[in-house]
């Protein structure tokens, strides 16, 4: 049984979102999870990653507001579970309420360990 | 109260309390002493209140008594050379006065509970040790609740004794720094301990009801003293509440399980629902929301038997929390008869096919109830799948009648 990471981008992110569509997307997406973890195959919920205070550094240190104008696509997040292949990762993904949205992707990335020794 | 009655009724409750103390006082070396002490004290009670009557006070005639064979044994003990166990009376500034005090009391059931808890003793003799040394359970007990025989008992309880003995357990509050894990652990055997109450499939009504509330009585200790500042105690002792509301309502007298929906809701005790409520309230002041916290939060929520989409929306959300913190398959089961109650049939019936818990005889009844309805053979065939693998006499009934209704439908 292998990690994966499931990245979720978003299209044209901009962070701003009705309470309502908040609450929404909150119960779904716990529903999405409930259901891996109810197979036993979640092994982090993850977390979000926030829109606001975001920051881009570049190259020399420059420091960029963003990354939203810059690139196309914003990481909102990540979960990582367990699965015995990437078909298995593919389909956890599959079920992921960032699909709704047109143009949103779910990254999946087999986690390989750093063996620092 | 006659002397029959009174005297098993103050083993019960009088019995841990001058033990604990004992205990106490004479370290974990000599957890036999103790005992024989105990058992010394009722055995005057028994042969003497038949022929002189009951004393006025029945439990400080206890006390007296347990005081005055303490001093004798230590008296006795010192005089008898070569005994083994004349070095600690030696050695040590021993008080030959023990201390029954209410305050010393508690302190000593306390400490005893954080001893016998002691991480390195396993579960299943933590909680034997609790039934025996804190409860005042014998041993033909301990073996009708473990389903198990004397002999397997003892040996459990003599290995336990042994390894508090080798691992030199102290019986002291532990220290302040490690107080939180070493709580940790005495909540675990205590919530195993009411769950070998609530979920045994003991016929026996009486013992399993014993420790639950055994259970929730040395609960109660630590509320007392902990609950302030680690808030799950709260939280463990709602659950308790709310599961206990109903441990007369989910049995009828063949000891045959009534479901949740067949159960008759007057017949759940009111008083401790509300008691529930109370310390469920008590434990949202912390921060963090541990399992018990969440199972709390479920089974408060099992008290409201109409089925309203606000409730199953919760129960759906706690579950999802549940599984979160930790996969157990009773989890994953409920959460996904939760799912159906919210979403229907057929969105519950996709996922439990994922489930693939084809050992647990509920996977099975579970696939049957979202397939009942639109294909009656199928679900017949998960029943009798389901049967097949039961282990339980009374679940393998309650299948059979499950599979007739359906061939009558």
């Amino acid at each position: 049984m292998d990690e994966y990471v499931l990245i979720m981008r978003h299209e044209n992110a901009t962070g701003q979102v009705s309470p309502e569509q908040m609450q929404a997307w909150m119960q779904q997406t716990m529903d999405w999870l409930g259901g891996i973890a109810a197979q036993g195959k979640l092994l982090e919920t993850g977390n979000g990653l926030s829109f606001d205070d975001a920051r881009v550094v570049g190259h020399g240190g420059v420091v960029t507001n963003g990354p939203f104008g810059e690139i196309k696509e914003t990481i909102g997040g990540y979960v990582i579970v367990k699965a015995e292949s990437v078909e298995e990762a593919v389909e956890f993904a599959k079920g992921s309420p960032v699909l709704q949205g047109p143009g949103n992707t779910l990254e999946v990335r087999k986690v390989a360990k750093h063996d620092f020794k | 109260m006659n002397t029959e009655k009174l005297i098993p009724h103050l083993f019960r409750t009088e019995s841990r309390k001058i033990s604990a103390v004992l205990n106490k006082h004479f370290g974990i070396d000599y957890m036999e002493i103790a005992e024989d002490i105990v058992s010394d004290t009722f055995l005057s009670a028994l042969e003497t209140w038949p022929y002189k009557g009951i004393p006025d006070n029945p439990k400080a005639w206890l006390y007296a008594v347990a005081k005055n064979k303490t001093k004798n044994h230590i008296a006795r003990t010192s005089n008898f050379e070569n005994n083994i166990t004349l070095e600690i009376f030696q050695n040590s500034e021993i008080s030959t006065e023990i201390d029954l005090s209410e305050r010393n009391i508690s302190d000593s059931q306390l400490q005893m509970l954080f001893a016998v808890c002691h991480p390195s003793i396993s579960r299943e003799s933590q909680i034997a040790l609790a039934l025996k040394t804190l409860c005042g359970f014998g041993i033909h007990e301990i073996a009708t609740a473990f389903l198990s025989n004397k002999e397997t008992i003892n040996k459990r309880l003599f290995r336990a004794k042994e390894k508090l003995k080798s691992e030199k357990i102290k019986i002291e509050f532990p220290e302040e720094s490690k107080i939180t894990e070493r709580l940790d652990t005495v909540l675990l055997t205590l919530y195993l301990l009411f769950n070998e109450g609530y979920y045994s499939e003991n016929q026996d009504n009486i013992i399993r009801k014993e420790l639950c509330s055994e259970a929730m009585m040395l609960l109660e200790l630590l509320l007392e003293n902990y609950a302030d500042k680690i808030p799950k105690i709260h939280a463990l002792y709602a659950l308790m509440c709310f599961h206990s509301s109903r441990l007369n309502a989910r049995k009828d007298e063949n000891g045959q399980l009534i479901l949740y929906q067949n159960q008759d809701e007057n017949n759940w005790d009111r008083s401790l629902i509300d008691k529930g409520i109370v310390h469920l309230h008590l434990a949202t002041k912390g921060e963090t929301a541990s399992k018990y916290h969440i199972e709390a939060s479920l089974a408060y929520w099992m008290t409201h038997k109409q089925d309203t989409k606000e409730k199953w929306e919760h129960v759906l959300k706690l579950y999802n929390l549940l599984l979160f913190q930790e996969y157990s398959p009773i989890a994953a089961l409920n959460r996904t008869f939760a799912l159906s109650k919210v979403y229907g049939n057929e969105v519950a019936k996709v996922e439990a096919e994922k489930l693939k818990l084809e050992t647990n005889p509920f996977y099975f009844s579970l696939l049957a109830e979202f397939n009942k309805e639109k294909n009656k053979e199928i679900a017949i065939e998960y029943l009798k799948k389901a049967k097949e693998i039961s282990t339980s006499k009374a679940q393998k009934e309650l299948i059979s009648s499950k599979i007739a209704d359906l061939l009558k439908a």
